[in-house]
């Protein structure tokens, strides 16, 4: 294998055997990045000094969790004195003077941070095709999208162009795209990684997770992020674990269900079938598979094109032109300045979510609206709470289809379809993993979502980790 | 026949907290610094940050809620309050809005025409915005400057049952509220500093009428005084228009200071809908039996109740009352020196006199000065005992004032001792029978007056020094049998 193909864990063995040197790798996937950059298109930034100051710092932080090991940041996360752009044009020239929790602790683990990823603008949009700037391009297929939002940093895991990614997901922003790019991905509970920093697109969905290529390298960036943040007043104290406690071969007695409602939704045969085969799979290695009814996830759809956009609407006011970031030109009062601002600085979906967003807000329409669809929100909740009552996990597919063709769909509301898995997730603040389980006929990934309990993520990481040693796939790796 | 019109009055006062820091970030909320300079990523809003809530703004609401006779919540939370304004730094501010900290409250008042009972509808928590500059006129200038130090500061909006019914007890709310939120020491309630501001909303129905009236609304009233005259401009502006059969229109105006009235902000303004919602980044705020009891025992008496106990029991007129309990400070100090001191009246006098006039004089308050109340009850003690007079005393005090040492010192460095051994007056006294010969005539012939200007001699020769009874006494003794 190439040293770019290697897993944290794996790169990690190598330093300590003395196989390899920090340099040697920053060097290895500096080289990737050269070589398949033109083609994938992961970064929209690649920070070649603070990699290099990450380096450097080797010595003092050998024994730390990521020591020497490069790690690439979603574009919507900040990074001090870096540009952070959201993939907006509204960004893009605005450089925080400040690094996100996340960032900091990956920093303090010793990762040496390769660069900022593509992104839908803003963080929404299901394939990065909304990026003001570029198209990702996966790197299975050059011709399909990488999923999104965090295309760029699906992308750059499965390219080979960073040992492991950050990635953001409100509505399934880490795992959809992990899926399409057959790498993992995670959503931890709401509240275990710190939002500070994360530039906010739905302030009580939007969560930080890693993207890595296997299971085992999930754990070790959980250990690294997770934990209490007093900078974000509803980031949670006391339920962090060690997650690499948790990398055991064991599925016995462990009780899945799968919702009936989810699996009649109308979606690719191929893609069913690939996760009916896993799920089989587990049931062979000792777990109970048991069907269960669930309440159907179109309703969560709904309410969450309700809730995230208006929370959106609000978190996205301050583009303004005032302080940072775009001011538009042509102007000659402060009205002009925010409207033809905001016109020039936002993309269309921005614009469009903003413009639902300020609608289900508005004075005669709230209660029916924002207020009807956090109450839906609290019974998808209670749904998921009684489920977990008796089982240890729930697995779905990730996405209705293997990565779509780039260019593909035009509809917006098809767009949002394809998350129609994801969402419920993020909806009822539970945890959810997308680990890879096969191929389609065209050697696309199929991606397998498992959820878990609030603060559960051990028993995914374990039922994971198992599955991936039952499916032997994870050292495929996309050819470029 | 005329229609009676009644007043229809209530105040929206925002008042902000002393808070060290501001309300979601460390930032200090110091008065005065350069622009910008009392700013972190939090109160700028920048991309990505989130707030923390500062606990002792809530101590300070819920002390406020309590000091105003309100309920206060057992759970309360935030909300986005959003609309696009350049001192806004996230386009929303965050505020309370259906779950306030307190509601349902009252404070009494006093004006002449006797004592009311105003409703207090709620207090609430929320953010205060940056501050504009404009540069020169705001017809003509390039452009506008923004300072965003006062963002974050931390308010409470305290609004009033509409009960007031006149200008006057419009004035006195006001007043009292200052006097209640200075008294807790949780803002320096200045509103030329703008820690202290008020918005009020007036209407006019007939006598009888249940139905409220158009109400307008009132703001940019910078001081005590200008509240009193935009609501007495408005009132009769509105009864105008109604006695001549118009309908009052549902506005916003502005008081003109130096126009003396209010004029419409029609046109300039839109009706906004603020599309309040739940602040998502922040969590409820439960407030349960031991905070309240907590906070309750930080308040101190309230200036309403130590007004009526000065008159109850210390037998204080209510002109003295109202004066002493107007300042914290002062009462405060008032109280200290009776510890040592049982003239309450007396102590009163001079307060209100000597004391206040050095005080406005140097710009102080009263624990600024020289004098400590220690030391003012040990020099009414020596004018009580005839070892200065009052006229003495007062250069006494005066030197305490400025110096901080204490009566007796000052009295023994200066020599300013009474002089009251009969020995030595008497010898004055003769001195200034002999050299008077023209007064002790008139004094014999009945002119009683001319005692005085005797008494008089007698204390320019002695600077002031003699026991003025007792020369007076001696004179008296000496020329008129």
């Amino acid at each position: 294998m190439n040293i770019y193909d290697l897993t944290i864990h794996e790169l990690k063995d190598k330093i300590a055997a003395g196989e390899l040197t920090p340099a040697e790798i920053k060097k290895a996937y500096a080289a990737r990045i050269n070589d398949v950059e033109d083609r994938v298109k992961s970064y929209i930034t690649v920070t070649d000094e603070l990699a290099d100051q990450g380096l450097a710092e080797y010595e003092k932080k050998k024994d730390e969790l990521l020591a020497g090991i490069p790690i690439a940041v979603k574009d919507n996360m900040s990074t001090d004195g870096i540009k952070t752009s959201c993939a907006s044009k509204m960004l893009e020239n605005y450089k925080p003077p400040y690094d996100a929790t996340a960032v900091e602790k990956l920093s303090e683990a010793g990762a040496v941070i390769m660069g900022k990823t593509n992104m839908d603008e803003f963080a929404m949009g299901s394939s990065t095709e909304n990026s003001a700037f570029f198209n990702t391009h996966n790197p299975w297929n050059l011709n399909h999208a990488p999923g999104g939002s965090s295309g760029g940093s699906a992308a750059a895991v499965a390219a080979g162009e960073c040992a492991a990614a950050l990635g953001s997901d409100t509505g399934g922003s880490i795992r959809q795209p992990a899926a399409y790019c057959g790498v993992v991905g995670l959503k931890p509970t709401y509240g275990m990684v710190s939002r500070y920093g994360l530039v906010a697109f739905a302030s009580s969905l939007d969560q930080i997770g890693p993207i890595t290529k296997d299971v085992e390298d999930s754990a070790i960036m959980m250990n690294v992020i997770a934990g209490h943040d007093p900078k974000d007043s509803t980031s949670i104290e006391g339920k962090k674990e060690d997650y690499t406690e948790y990398l055991k071969e064991d599925v016995s007695g462990m009780k899945i269900g799968i919702p009936e409602e989810y699996f009649n939704l109308d979606f690719d045969k191929e893609v069913k079938d690939s996760v009916m085969s896993a799920v089989e799979k587990l049931k062979d290695a000792g777990a109970e598979v048991e069907t269960v009814h669930m309440t159907d996830a179109s309703y969560a759809l709904a309410a969450y094109y309700v809730i995230a956009p208006a929370e959106a609407s609000s978190n996205l006011a301050r583009y303004d032109g005032v302080r940072y970031g775009l001011r538009s030109e042509h102007a000659s009062d402060v009205s002009e300045m925010f409207t033809n601002t905001r016109h020039e600085g936002f993309g269309d979906e921005v614009k469009r979510r903003i413009m639902i967003g300020t609608y289900a807000l508005s004075s005669g329409y709230y209660d029916a609206y924002y207020l009807k669809a956090q109450k839906v929100r609290t019974l998808i909740k209670d749904d998921f709470d009684r489920i977990f009552n008796d089982f240890d996990l729930i697995i779905t597919p990730t996405a209705p289809t293997t990565a779509i063709e780039l260019g593909s769909k035009s509809d917006p509301l098809e767009m949002y379809y394809t998350d129609i898995f994801t969402v419920p997730i993020n909806i009822a603040g539970v945890p959810a993993m997308s680990v890879p389980c096969g191929f389609d006929s065209n050697q696309m990934p199929i991606g397998l979502q498992l959820i878990g309990p609030h603060f559960g993520e051990g028993k995914i990481i374990q039922a994971a980790y198992t599955l991936e040693k039952l499916l032997n796939i994870k050292d495929k790796r996309a050819e470029l | 026949m005329s229609t009676k019109y009644e007043t229809v009055i209530g105040l929206e006062v925002h008042v902000q907290l002393n808070t060290d820091s501001k309300i979601f970030c460390g930032c200090s909320t110091e008065f005065g610094k350069e622009p910008n300079e009392n700013t972190c990523p939090v109160c700028l809003g920048l991309p990505g940050t989130l707030p923390v809530l500062n606990k002792k703004a809530v101590d300070y609401a819920i002390m406020a809620g309590l000091a105003l006779n309100c309920d206060i919540a057992e759970y309360s939370k935030f909300d986005r309050k959003n609309y696009f304004y350049p001192d806004l730094p996230k386009a929303y501010q965050i505020s309370q809005f259906d779950l306030p900290v307190a509601e349902a409250g009252k404070i009494e008042i006093e004006t002449d025409e006797g004592i009311f009972n105003i409703g207090v509808t709620r207090v609430h928590l929320e953010e205060d915005a940056g501050k504009l500059i404009h540069e020169g006129s705001i017809d003509k200038s390039k452009g506008s400057l923004v300072d965003y130090n006062r963002t974050g500061v931390p308010l409470i909006e305290i609004v009033s049952e509409p009960d007031m019914r006149t200008p006057a007890q419009a004035r006195a709310y006001l007043t009292e509220l200052k006097m209640i939120m200075e008294y807790l020491d949780i803002s320096d309630c200045n509103m030329e500093e703008g820690s202290l501001r008020c918005d009020a909303n007036v209407s006019l129905r007939p006598v009888g009428q249940e139905e409220f009236g158009t109400k307008a609304e009132l703001k940019n009233m910078n001081s005590f005084s200008a509240v009193e005259k935009g609501l007495e401009y408005e009132v009769k502006r509105q009864r105008e228009i109604l006695e001549e059969g118009g309908e009052v229109v549902q506005e916003t105006r502005t008081w003109d200071e130096s126009l003396n009235k209010t004029i419409s902000m029609r046109g300039k303004e839109e009706a906004h809908d603020y599309r309040y919602f739940p602040e998502p980044d922040l969590v409820p705020l439960e407030i349960d039996e031991a905070w309240k009891e907590e906070m309750r025992k930080e308040i101190p008496e309230l200036p309403r109740e130590k007004y009526k106990r000065f008159i109850a029991e210390l037998g204080l007129p209510e002109y003295d009352a109202g004066v002493l309990t107007g300042d914290k400070d002062m009462a405060v100090f008032f109280e200290e020196v009776l510890k040592d001191y049982d003239d309450p009246k007396n102590l009163s006098n001079w307060m209100m006199g000597e004391f206040l006039r050095l005080l406005n004089e140097n710009n102080h308050s009263p624990f600024d000065s020289g004098v400590t109340p220690l030391n003012l009850a040990r020099m009414l003690k020596l004018i009580d005992e005839d070892v200065i007079s009052g006229k003495i005393a007062k250069e006494v005090f005066e030197k305490m004032y400025n110096s901080g040492s204490n009566p007796e010192t000052i009295v023994e460095e200066e020599g300013l001792k009474q002089i009251s051994d009969e020995d030595e007056l008497e010898n004055i006294v003769d001195g200034i029978i002999e050299a008077n010969p023209d007064a002790v005539e008139d004094v014999q012939n009945g002119k009683d007056r001319a005692i005085g200007f005797l008494v008089g001699q007698v204390m320019k020769e002695t600077r002031g020094k003699a026991n003025p009874g007792l020369v007076n006494q001696m004179l008296r003794d000496k020329l008129m049998d």
